[in-house]
């Protein structure tokens, strides 16, 4: 069981898309999380810098906040190393292929009402549910 | 340098947007999407704070002439939706319901320190580097060298 948290969720999602204007703003760029760490990481892009400044801080928020404000993050991961290596392996083969995740797609994508966006948003959406079904009611969970 | 501690300060309230709304947590993600079970649906509520400020935000941003520090705007052009589009979303959801980590919740997580999420960004990069390897590779390739010339 997870705790339902409507307002604080609302919140927090609210700042993605803060985070996600600052970016249009400042850099012209749609902050889709798979394409800015494929630019930070591999080899070939001009837009390292701002790329890897944007990482930095997307990774020291959560620390921020629970050692200066003492913010507890509830955080809980059940799937077996092996499942897990392969949910990375298959995420990054299916974000690259599709151009694009849940921020890239799901939120600037359909922010723009852009086709292939709200195909992609409606596509994960749909496969994400369908695993988790198969996952928890076919093989009884992990 | 301010591009640079502007994109910094453009992290740091993406990371906390992604802590504070949970989207950080694999288990609440994948209570999303177990309705018929201990249904969460928290993240409908995540997505729909996202979209609202990003639609507005987005209207008033793109009627400026240009972003702060480029020359134009780099808005995605495209329109076809074509069959990597739709294979790779089905396998994206196929990974992200595997172990509830998308590559936004992922990243963030690694400032909790949590391994789970380290292994995870690990094996995402490296299907990242494999996949665009091999297309790369194929639009090399004699059969598709219409699409690469």
């Amino acid at each position: 069981m997870t705790e339902f948290t409507p307002l604080l969720s609302l919140f927090g999602g609210a700042l993605i898309g803060v985070a996600a204007v600052m970016l249009m703003a400042f850099q012209g760029r749609v902050a889709g999380l798979s394409g800015i760490l494929a630019g930070a990481v591999l080899p070939s892009s001009s837009e390292r810098g701002w790329q890897v400044a944007f990482l930095i801080g997307a990774i020291a928020a959560p620390m921020l906040l629970v050692s200066l404000m003492g913010v507890t993050i509830p955080f809980e991961s059940n799937t077996p190393l092996p499942w897990l290596v392969a949910g990375g392996l298959i995420v990054g083969i299916g974000v690259n292929l599709g151009s694009g995740c849940t921020s890239g797609h799901g939120v600037c994508g359909v922010a723009r009402f852009s086709n292939r966006s709200l195909a992609a948003t409606g596509v994960f959406m749909v496969a994400t549910a369908a695993t988790v079904f198969v996952i928890r009611y076919i093989f009884g969970g992990f | 340098m301010p591009a640079l501690f502007l994109a910094l300060l453009t992290g740091l309230v993406f990371g906390t947007g992604i802590a504070l709304s949970g989207m950080i947590n694999p288990a609440k993600v994948l209570n999303f999407f177990d309705i018929a079970g201990t249904w969460d649906p928290s993240l409908a509520f995540v997505m729909g704070g996202a979209l609202i400020v990003t639609a507005i935000g987005y209207r008033f941003v793109l009627k400026s002439p240009r972003p702060l520090f480029d020359r134009q705007f780099h808005l995605p052009t495209r329109k076809d939706i074509d069959m990597p589009l739709l294979a790779g979303s089905a396998v994206f959801g196929i990974g992200w319901g595997i172990a509830g980590f998308c590559p936004g919740g992922s990243i963030p997580a690694l400032g909790i320190m949590q391994t789970d999420a380290a292994i995870f960004v690990a094996a995402m990069i490296a299907g990242i580097a494999i996949t665009r390897a091999a297309r790369q590779a194929m639009s090399r390739s004699p059969g598709v060298q219409k699409a690469a010339s």
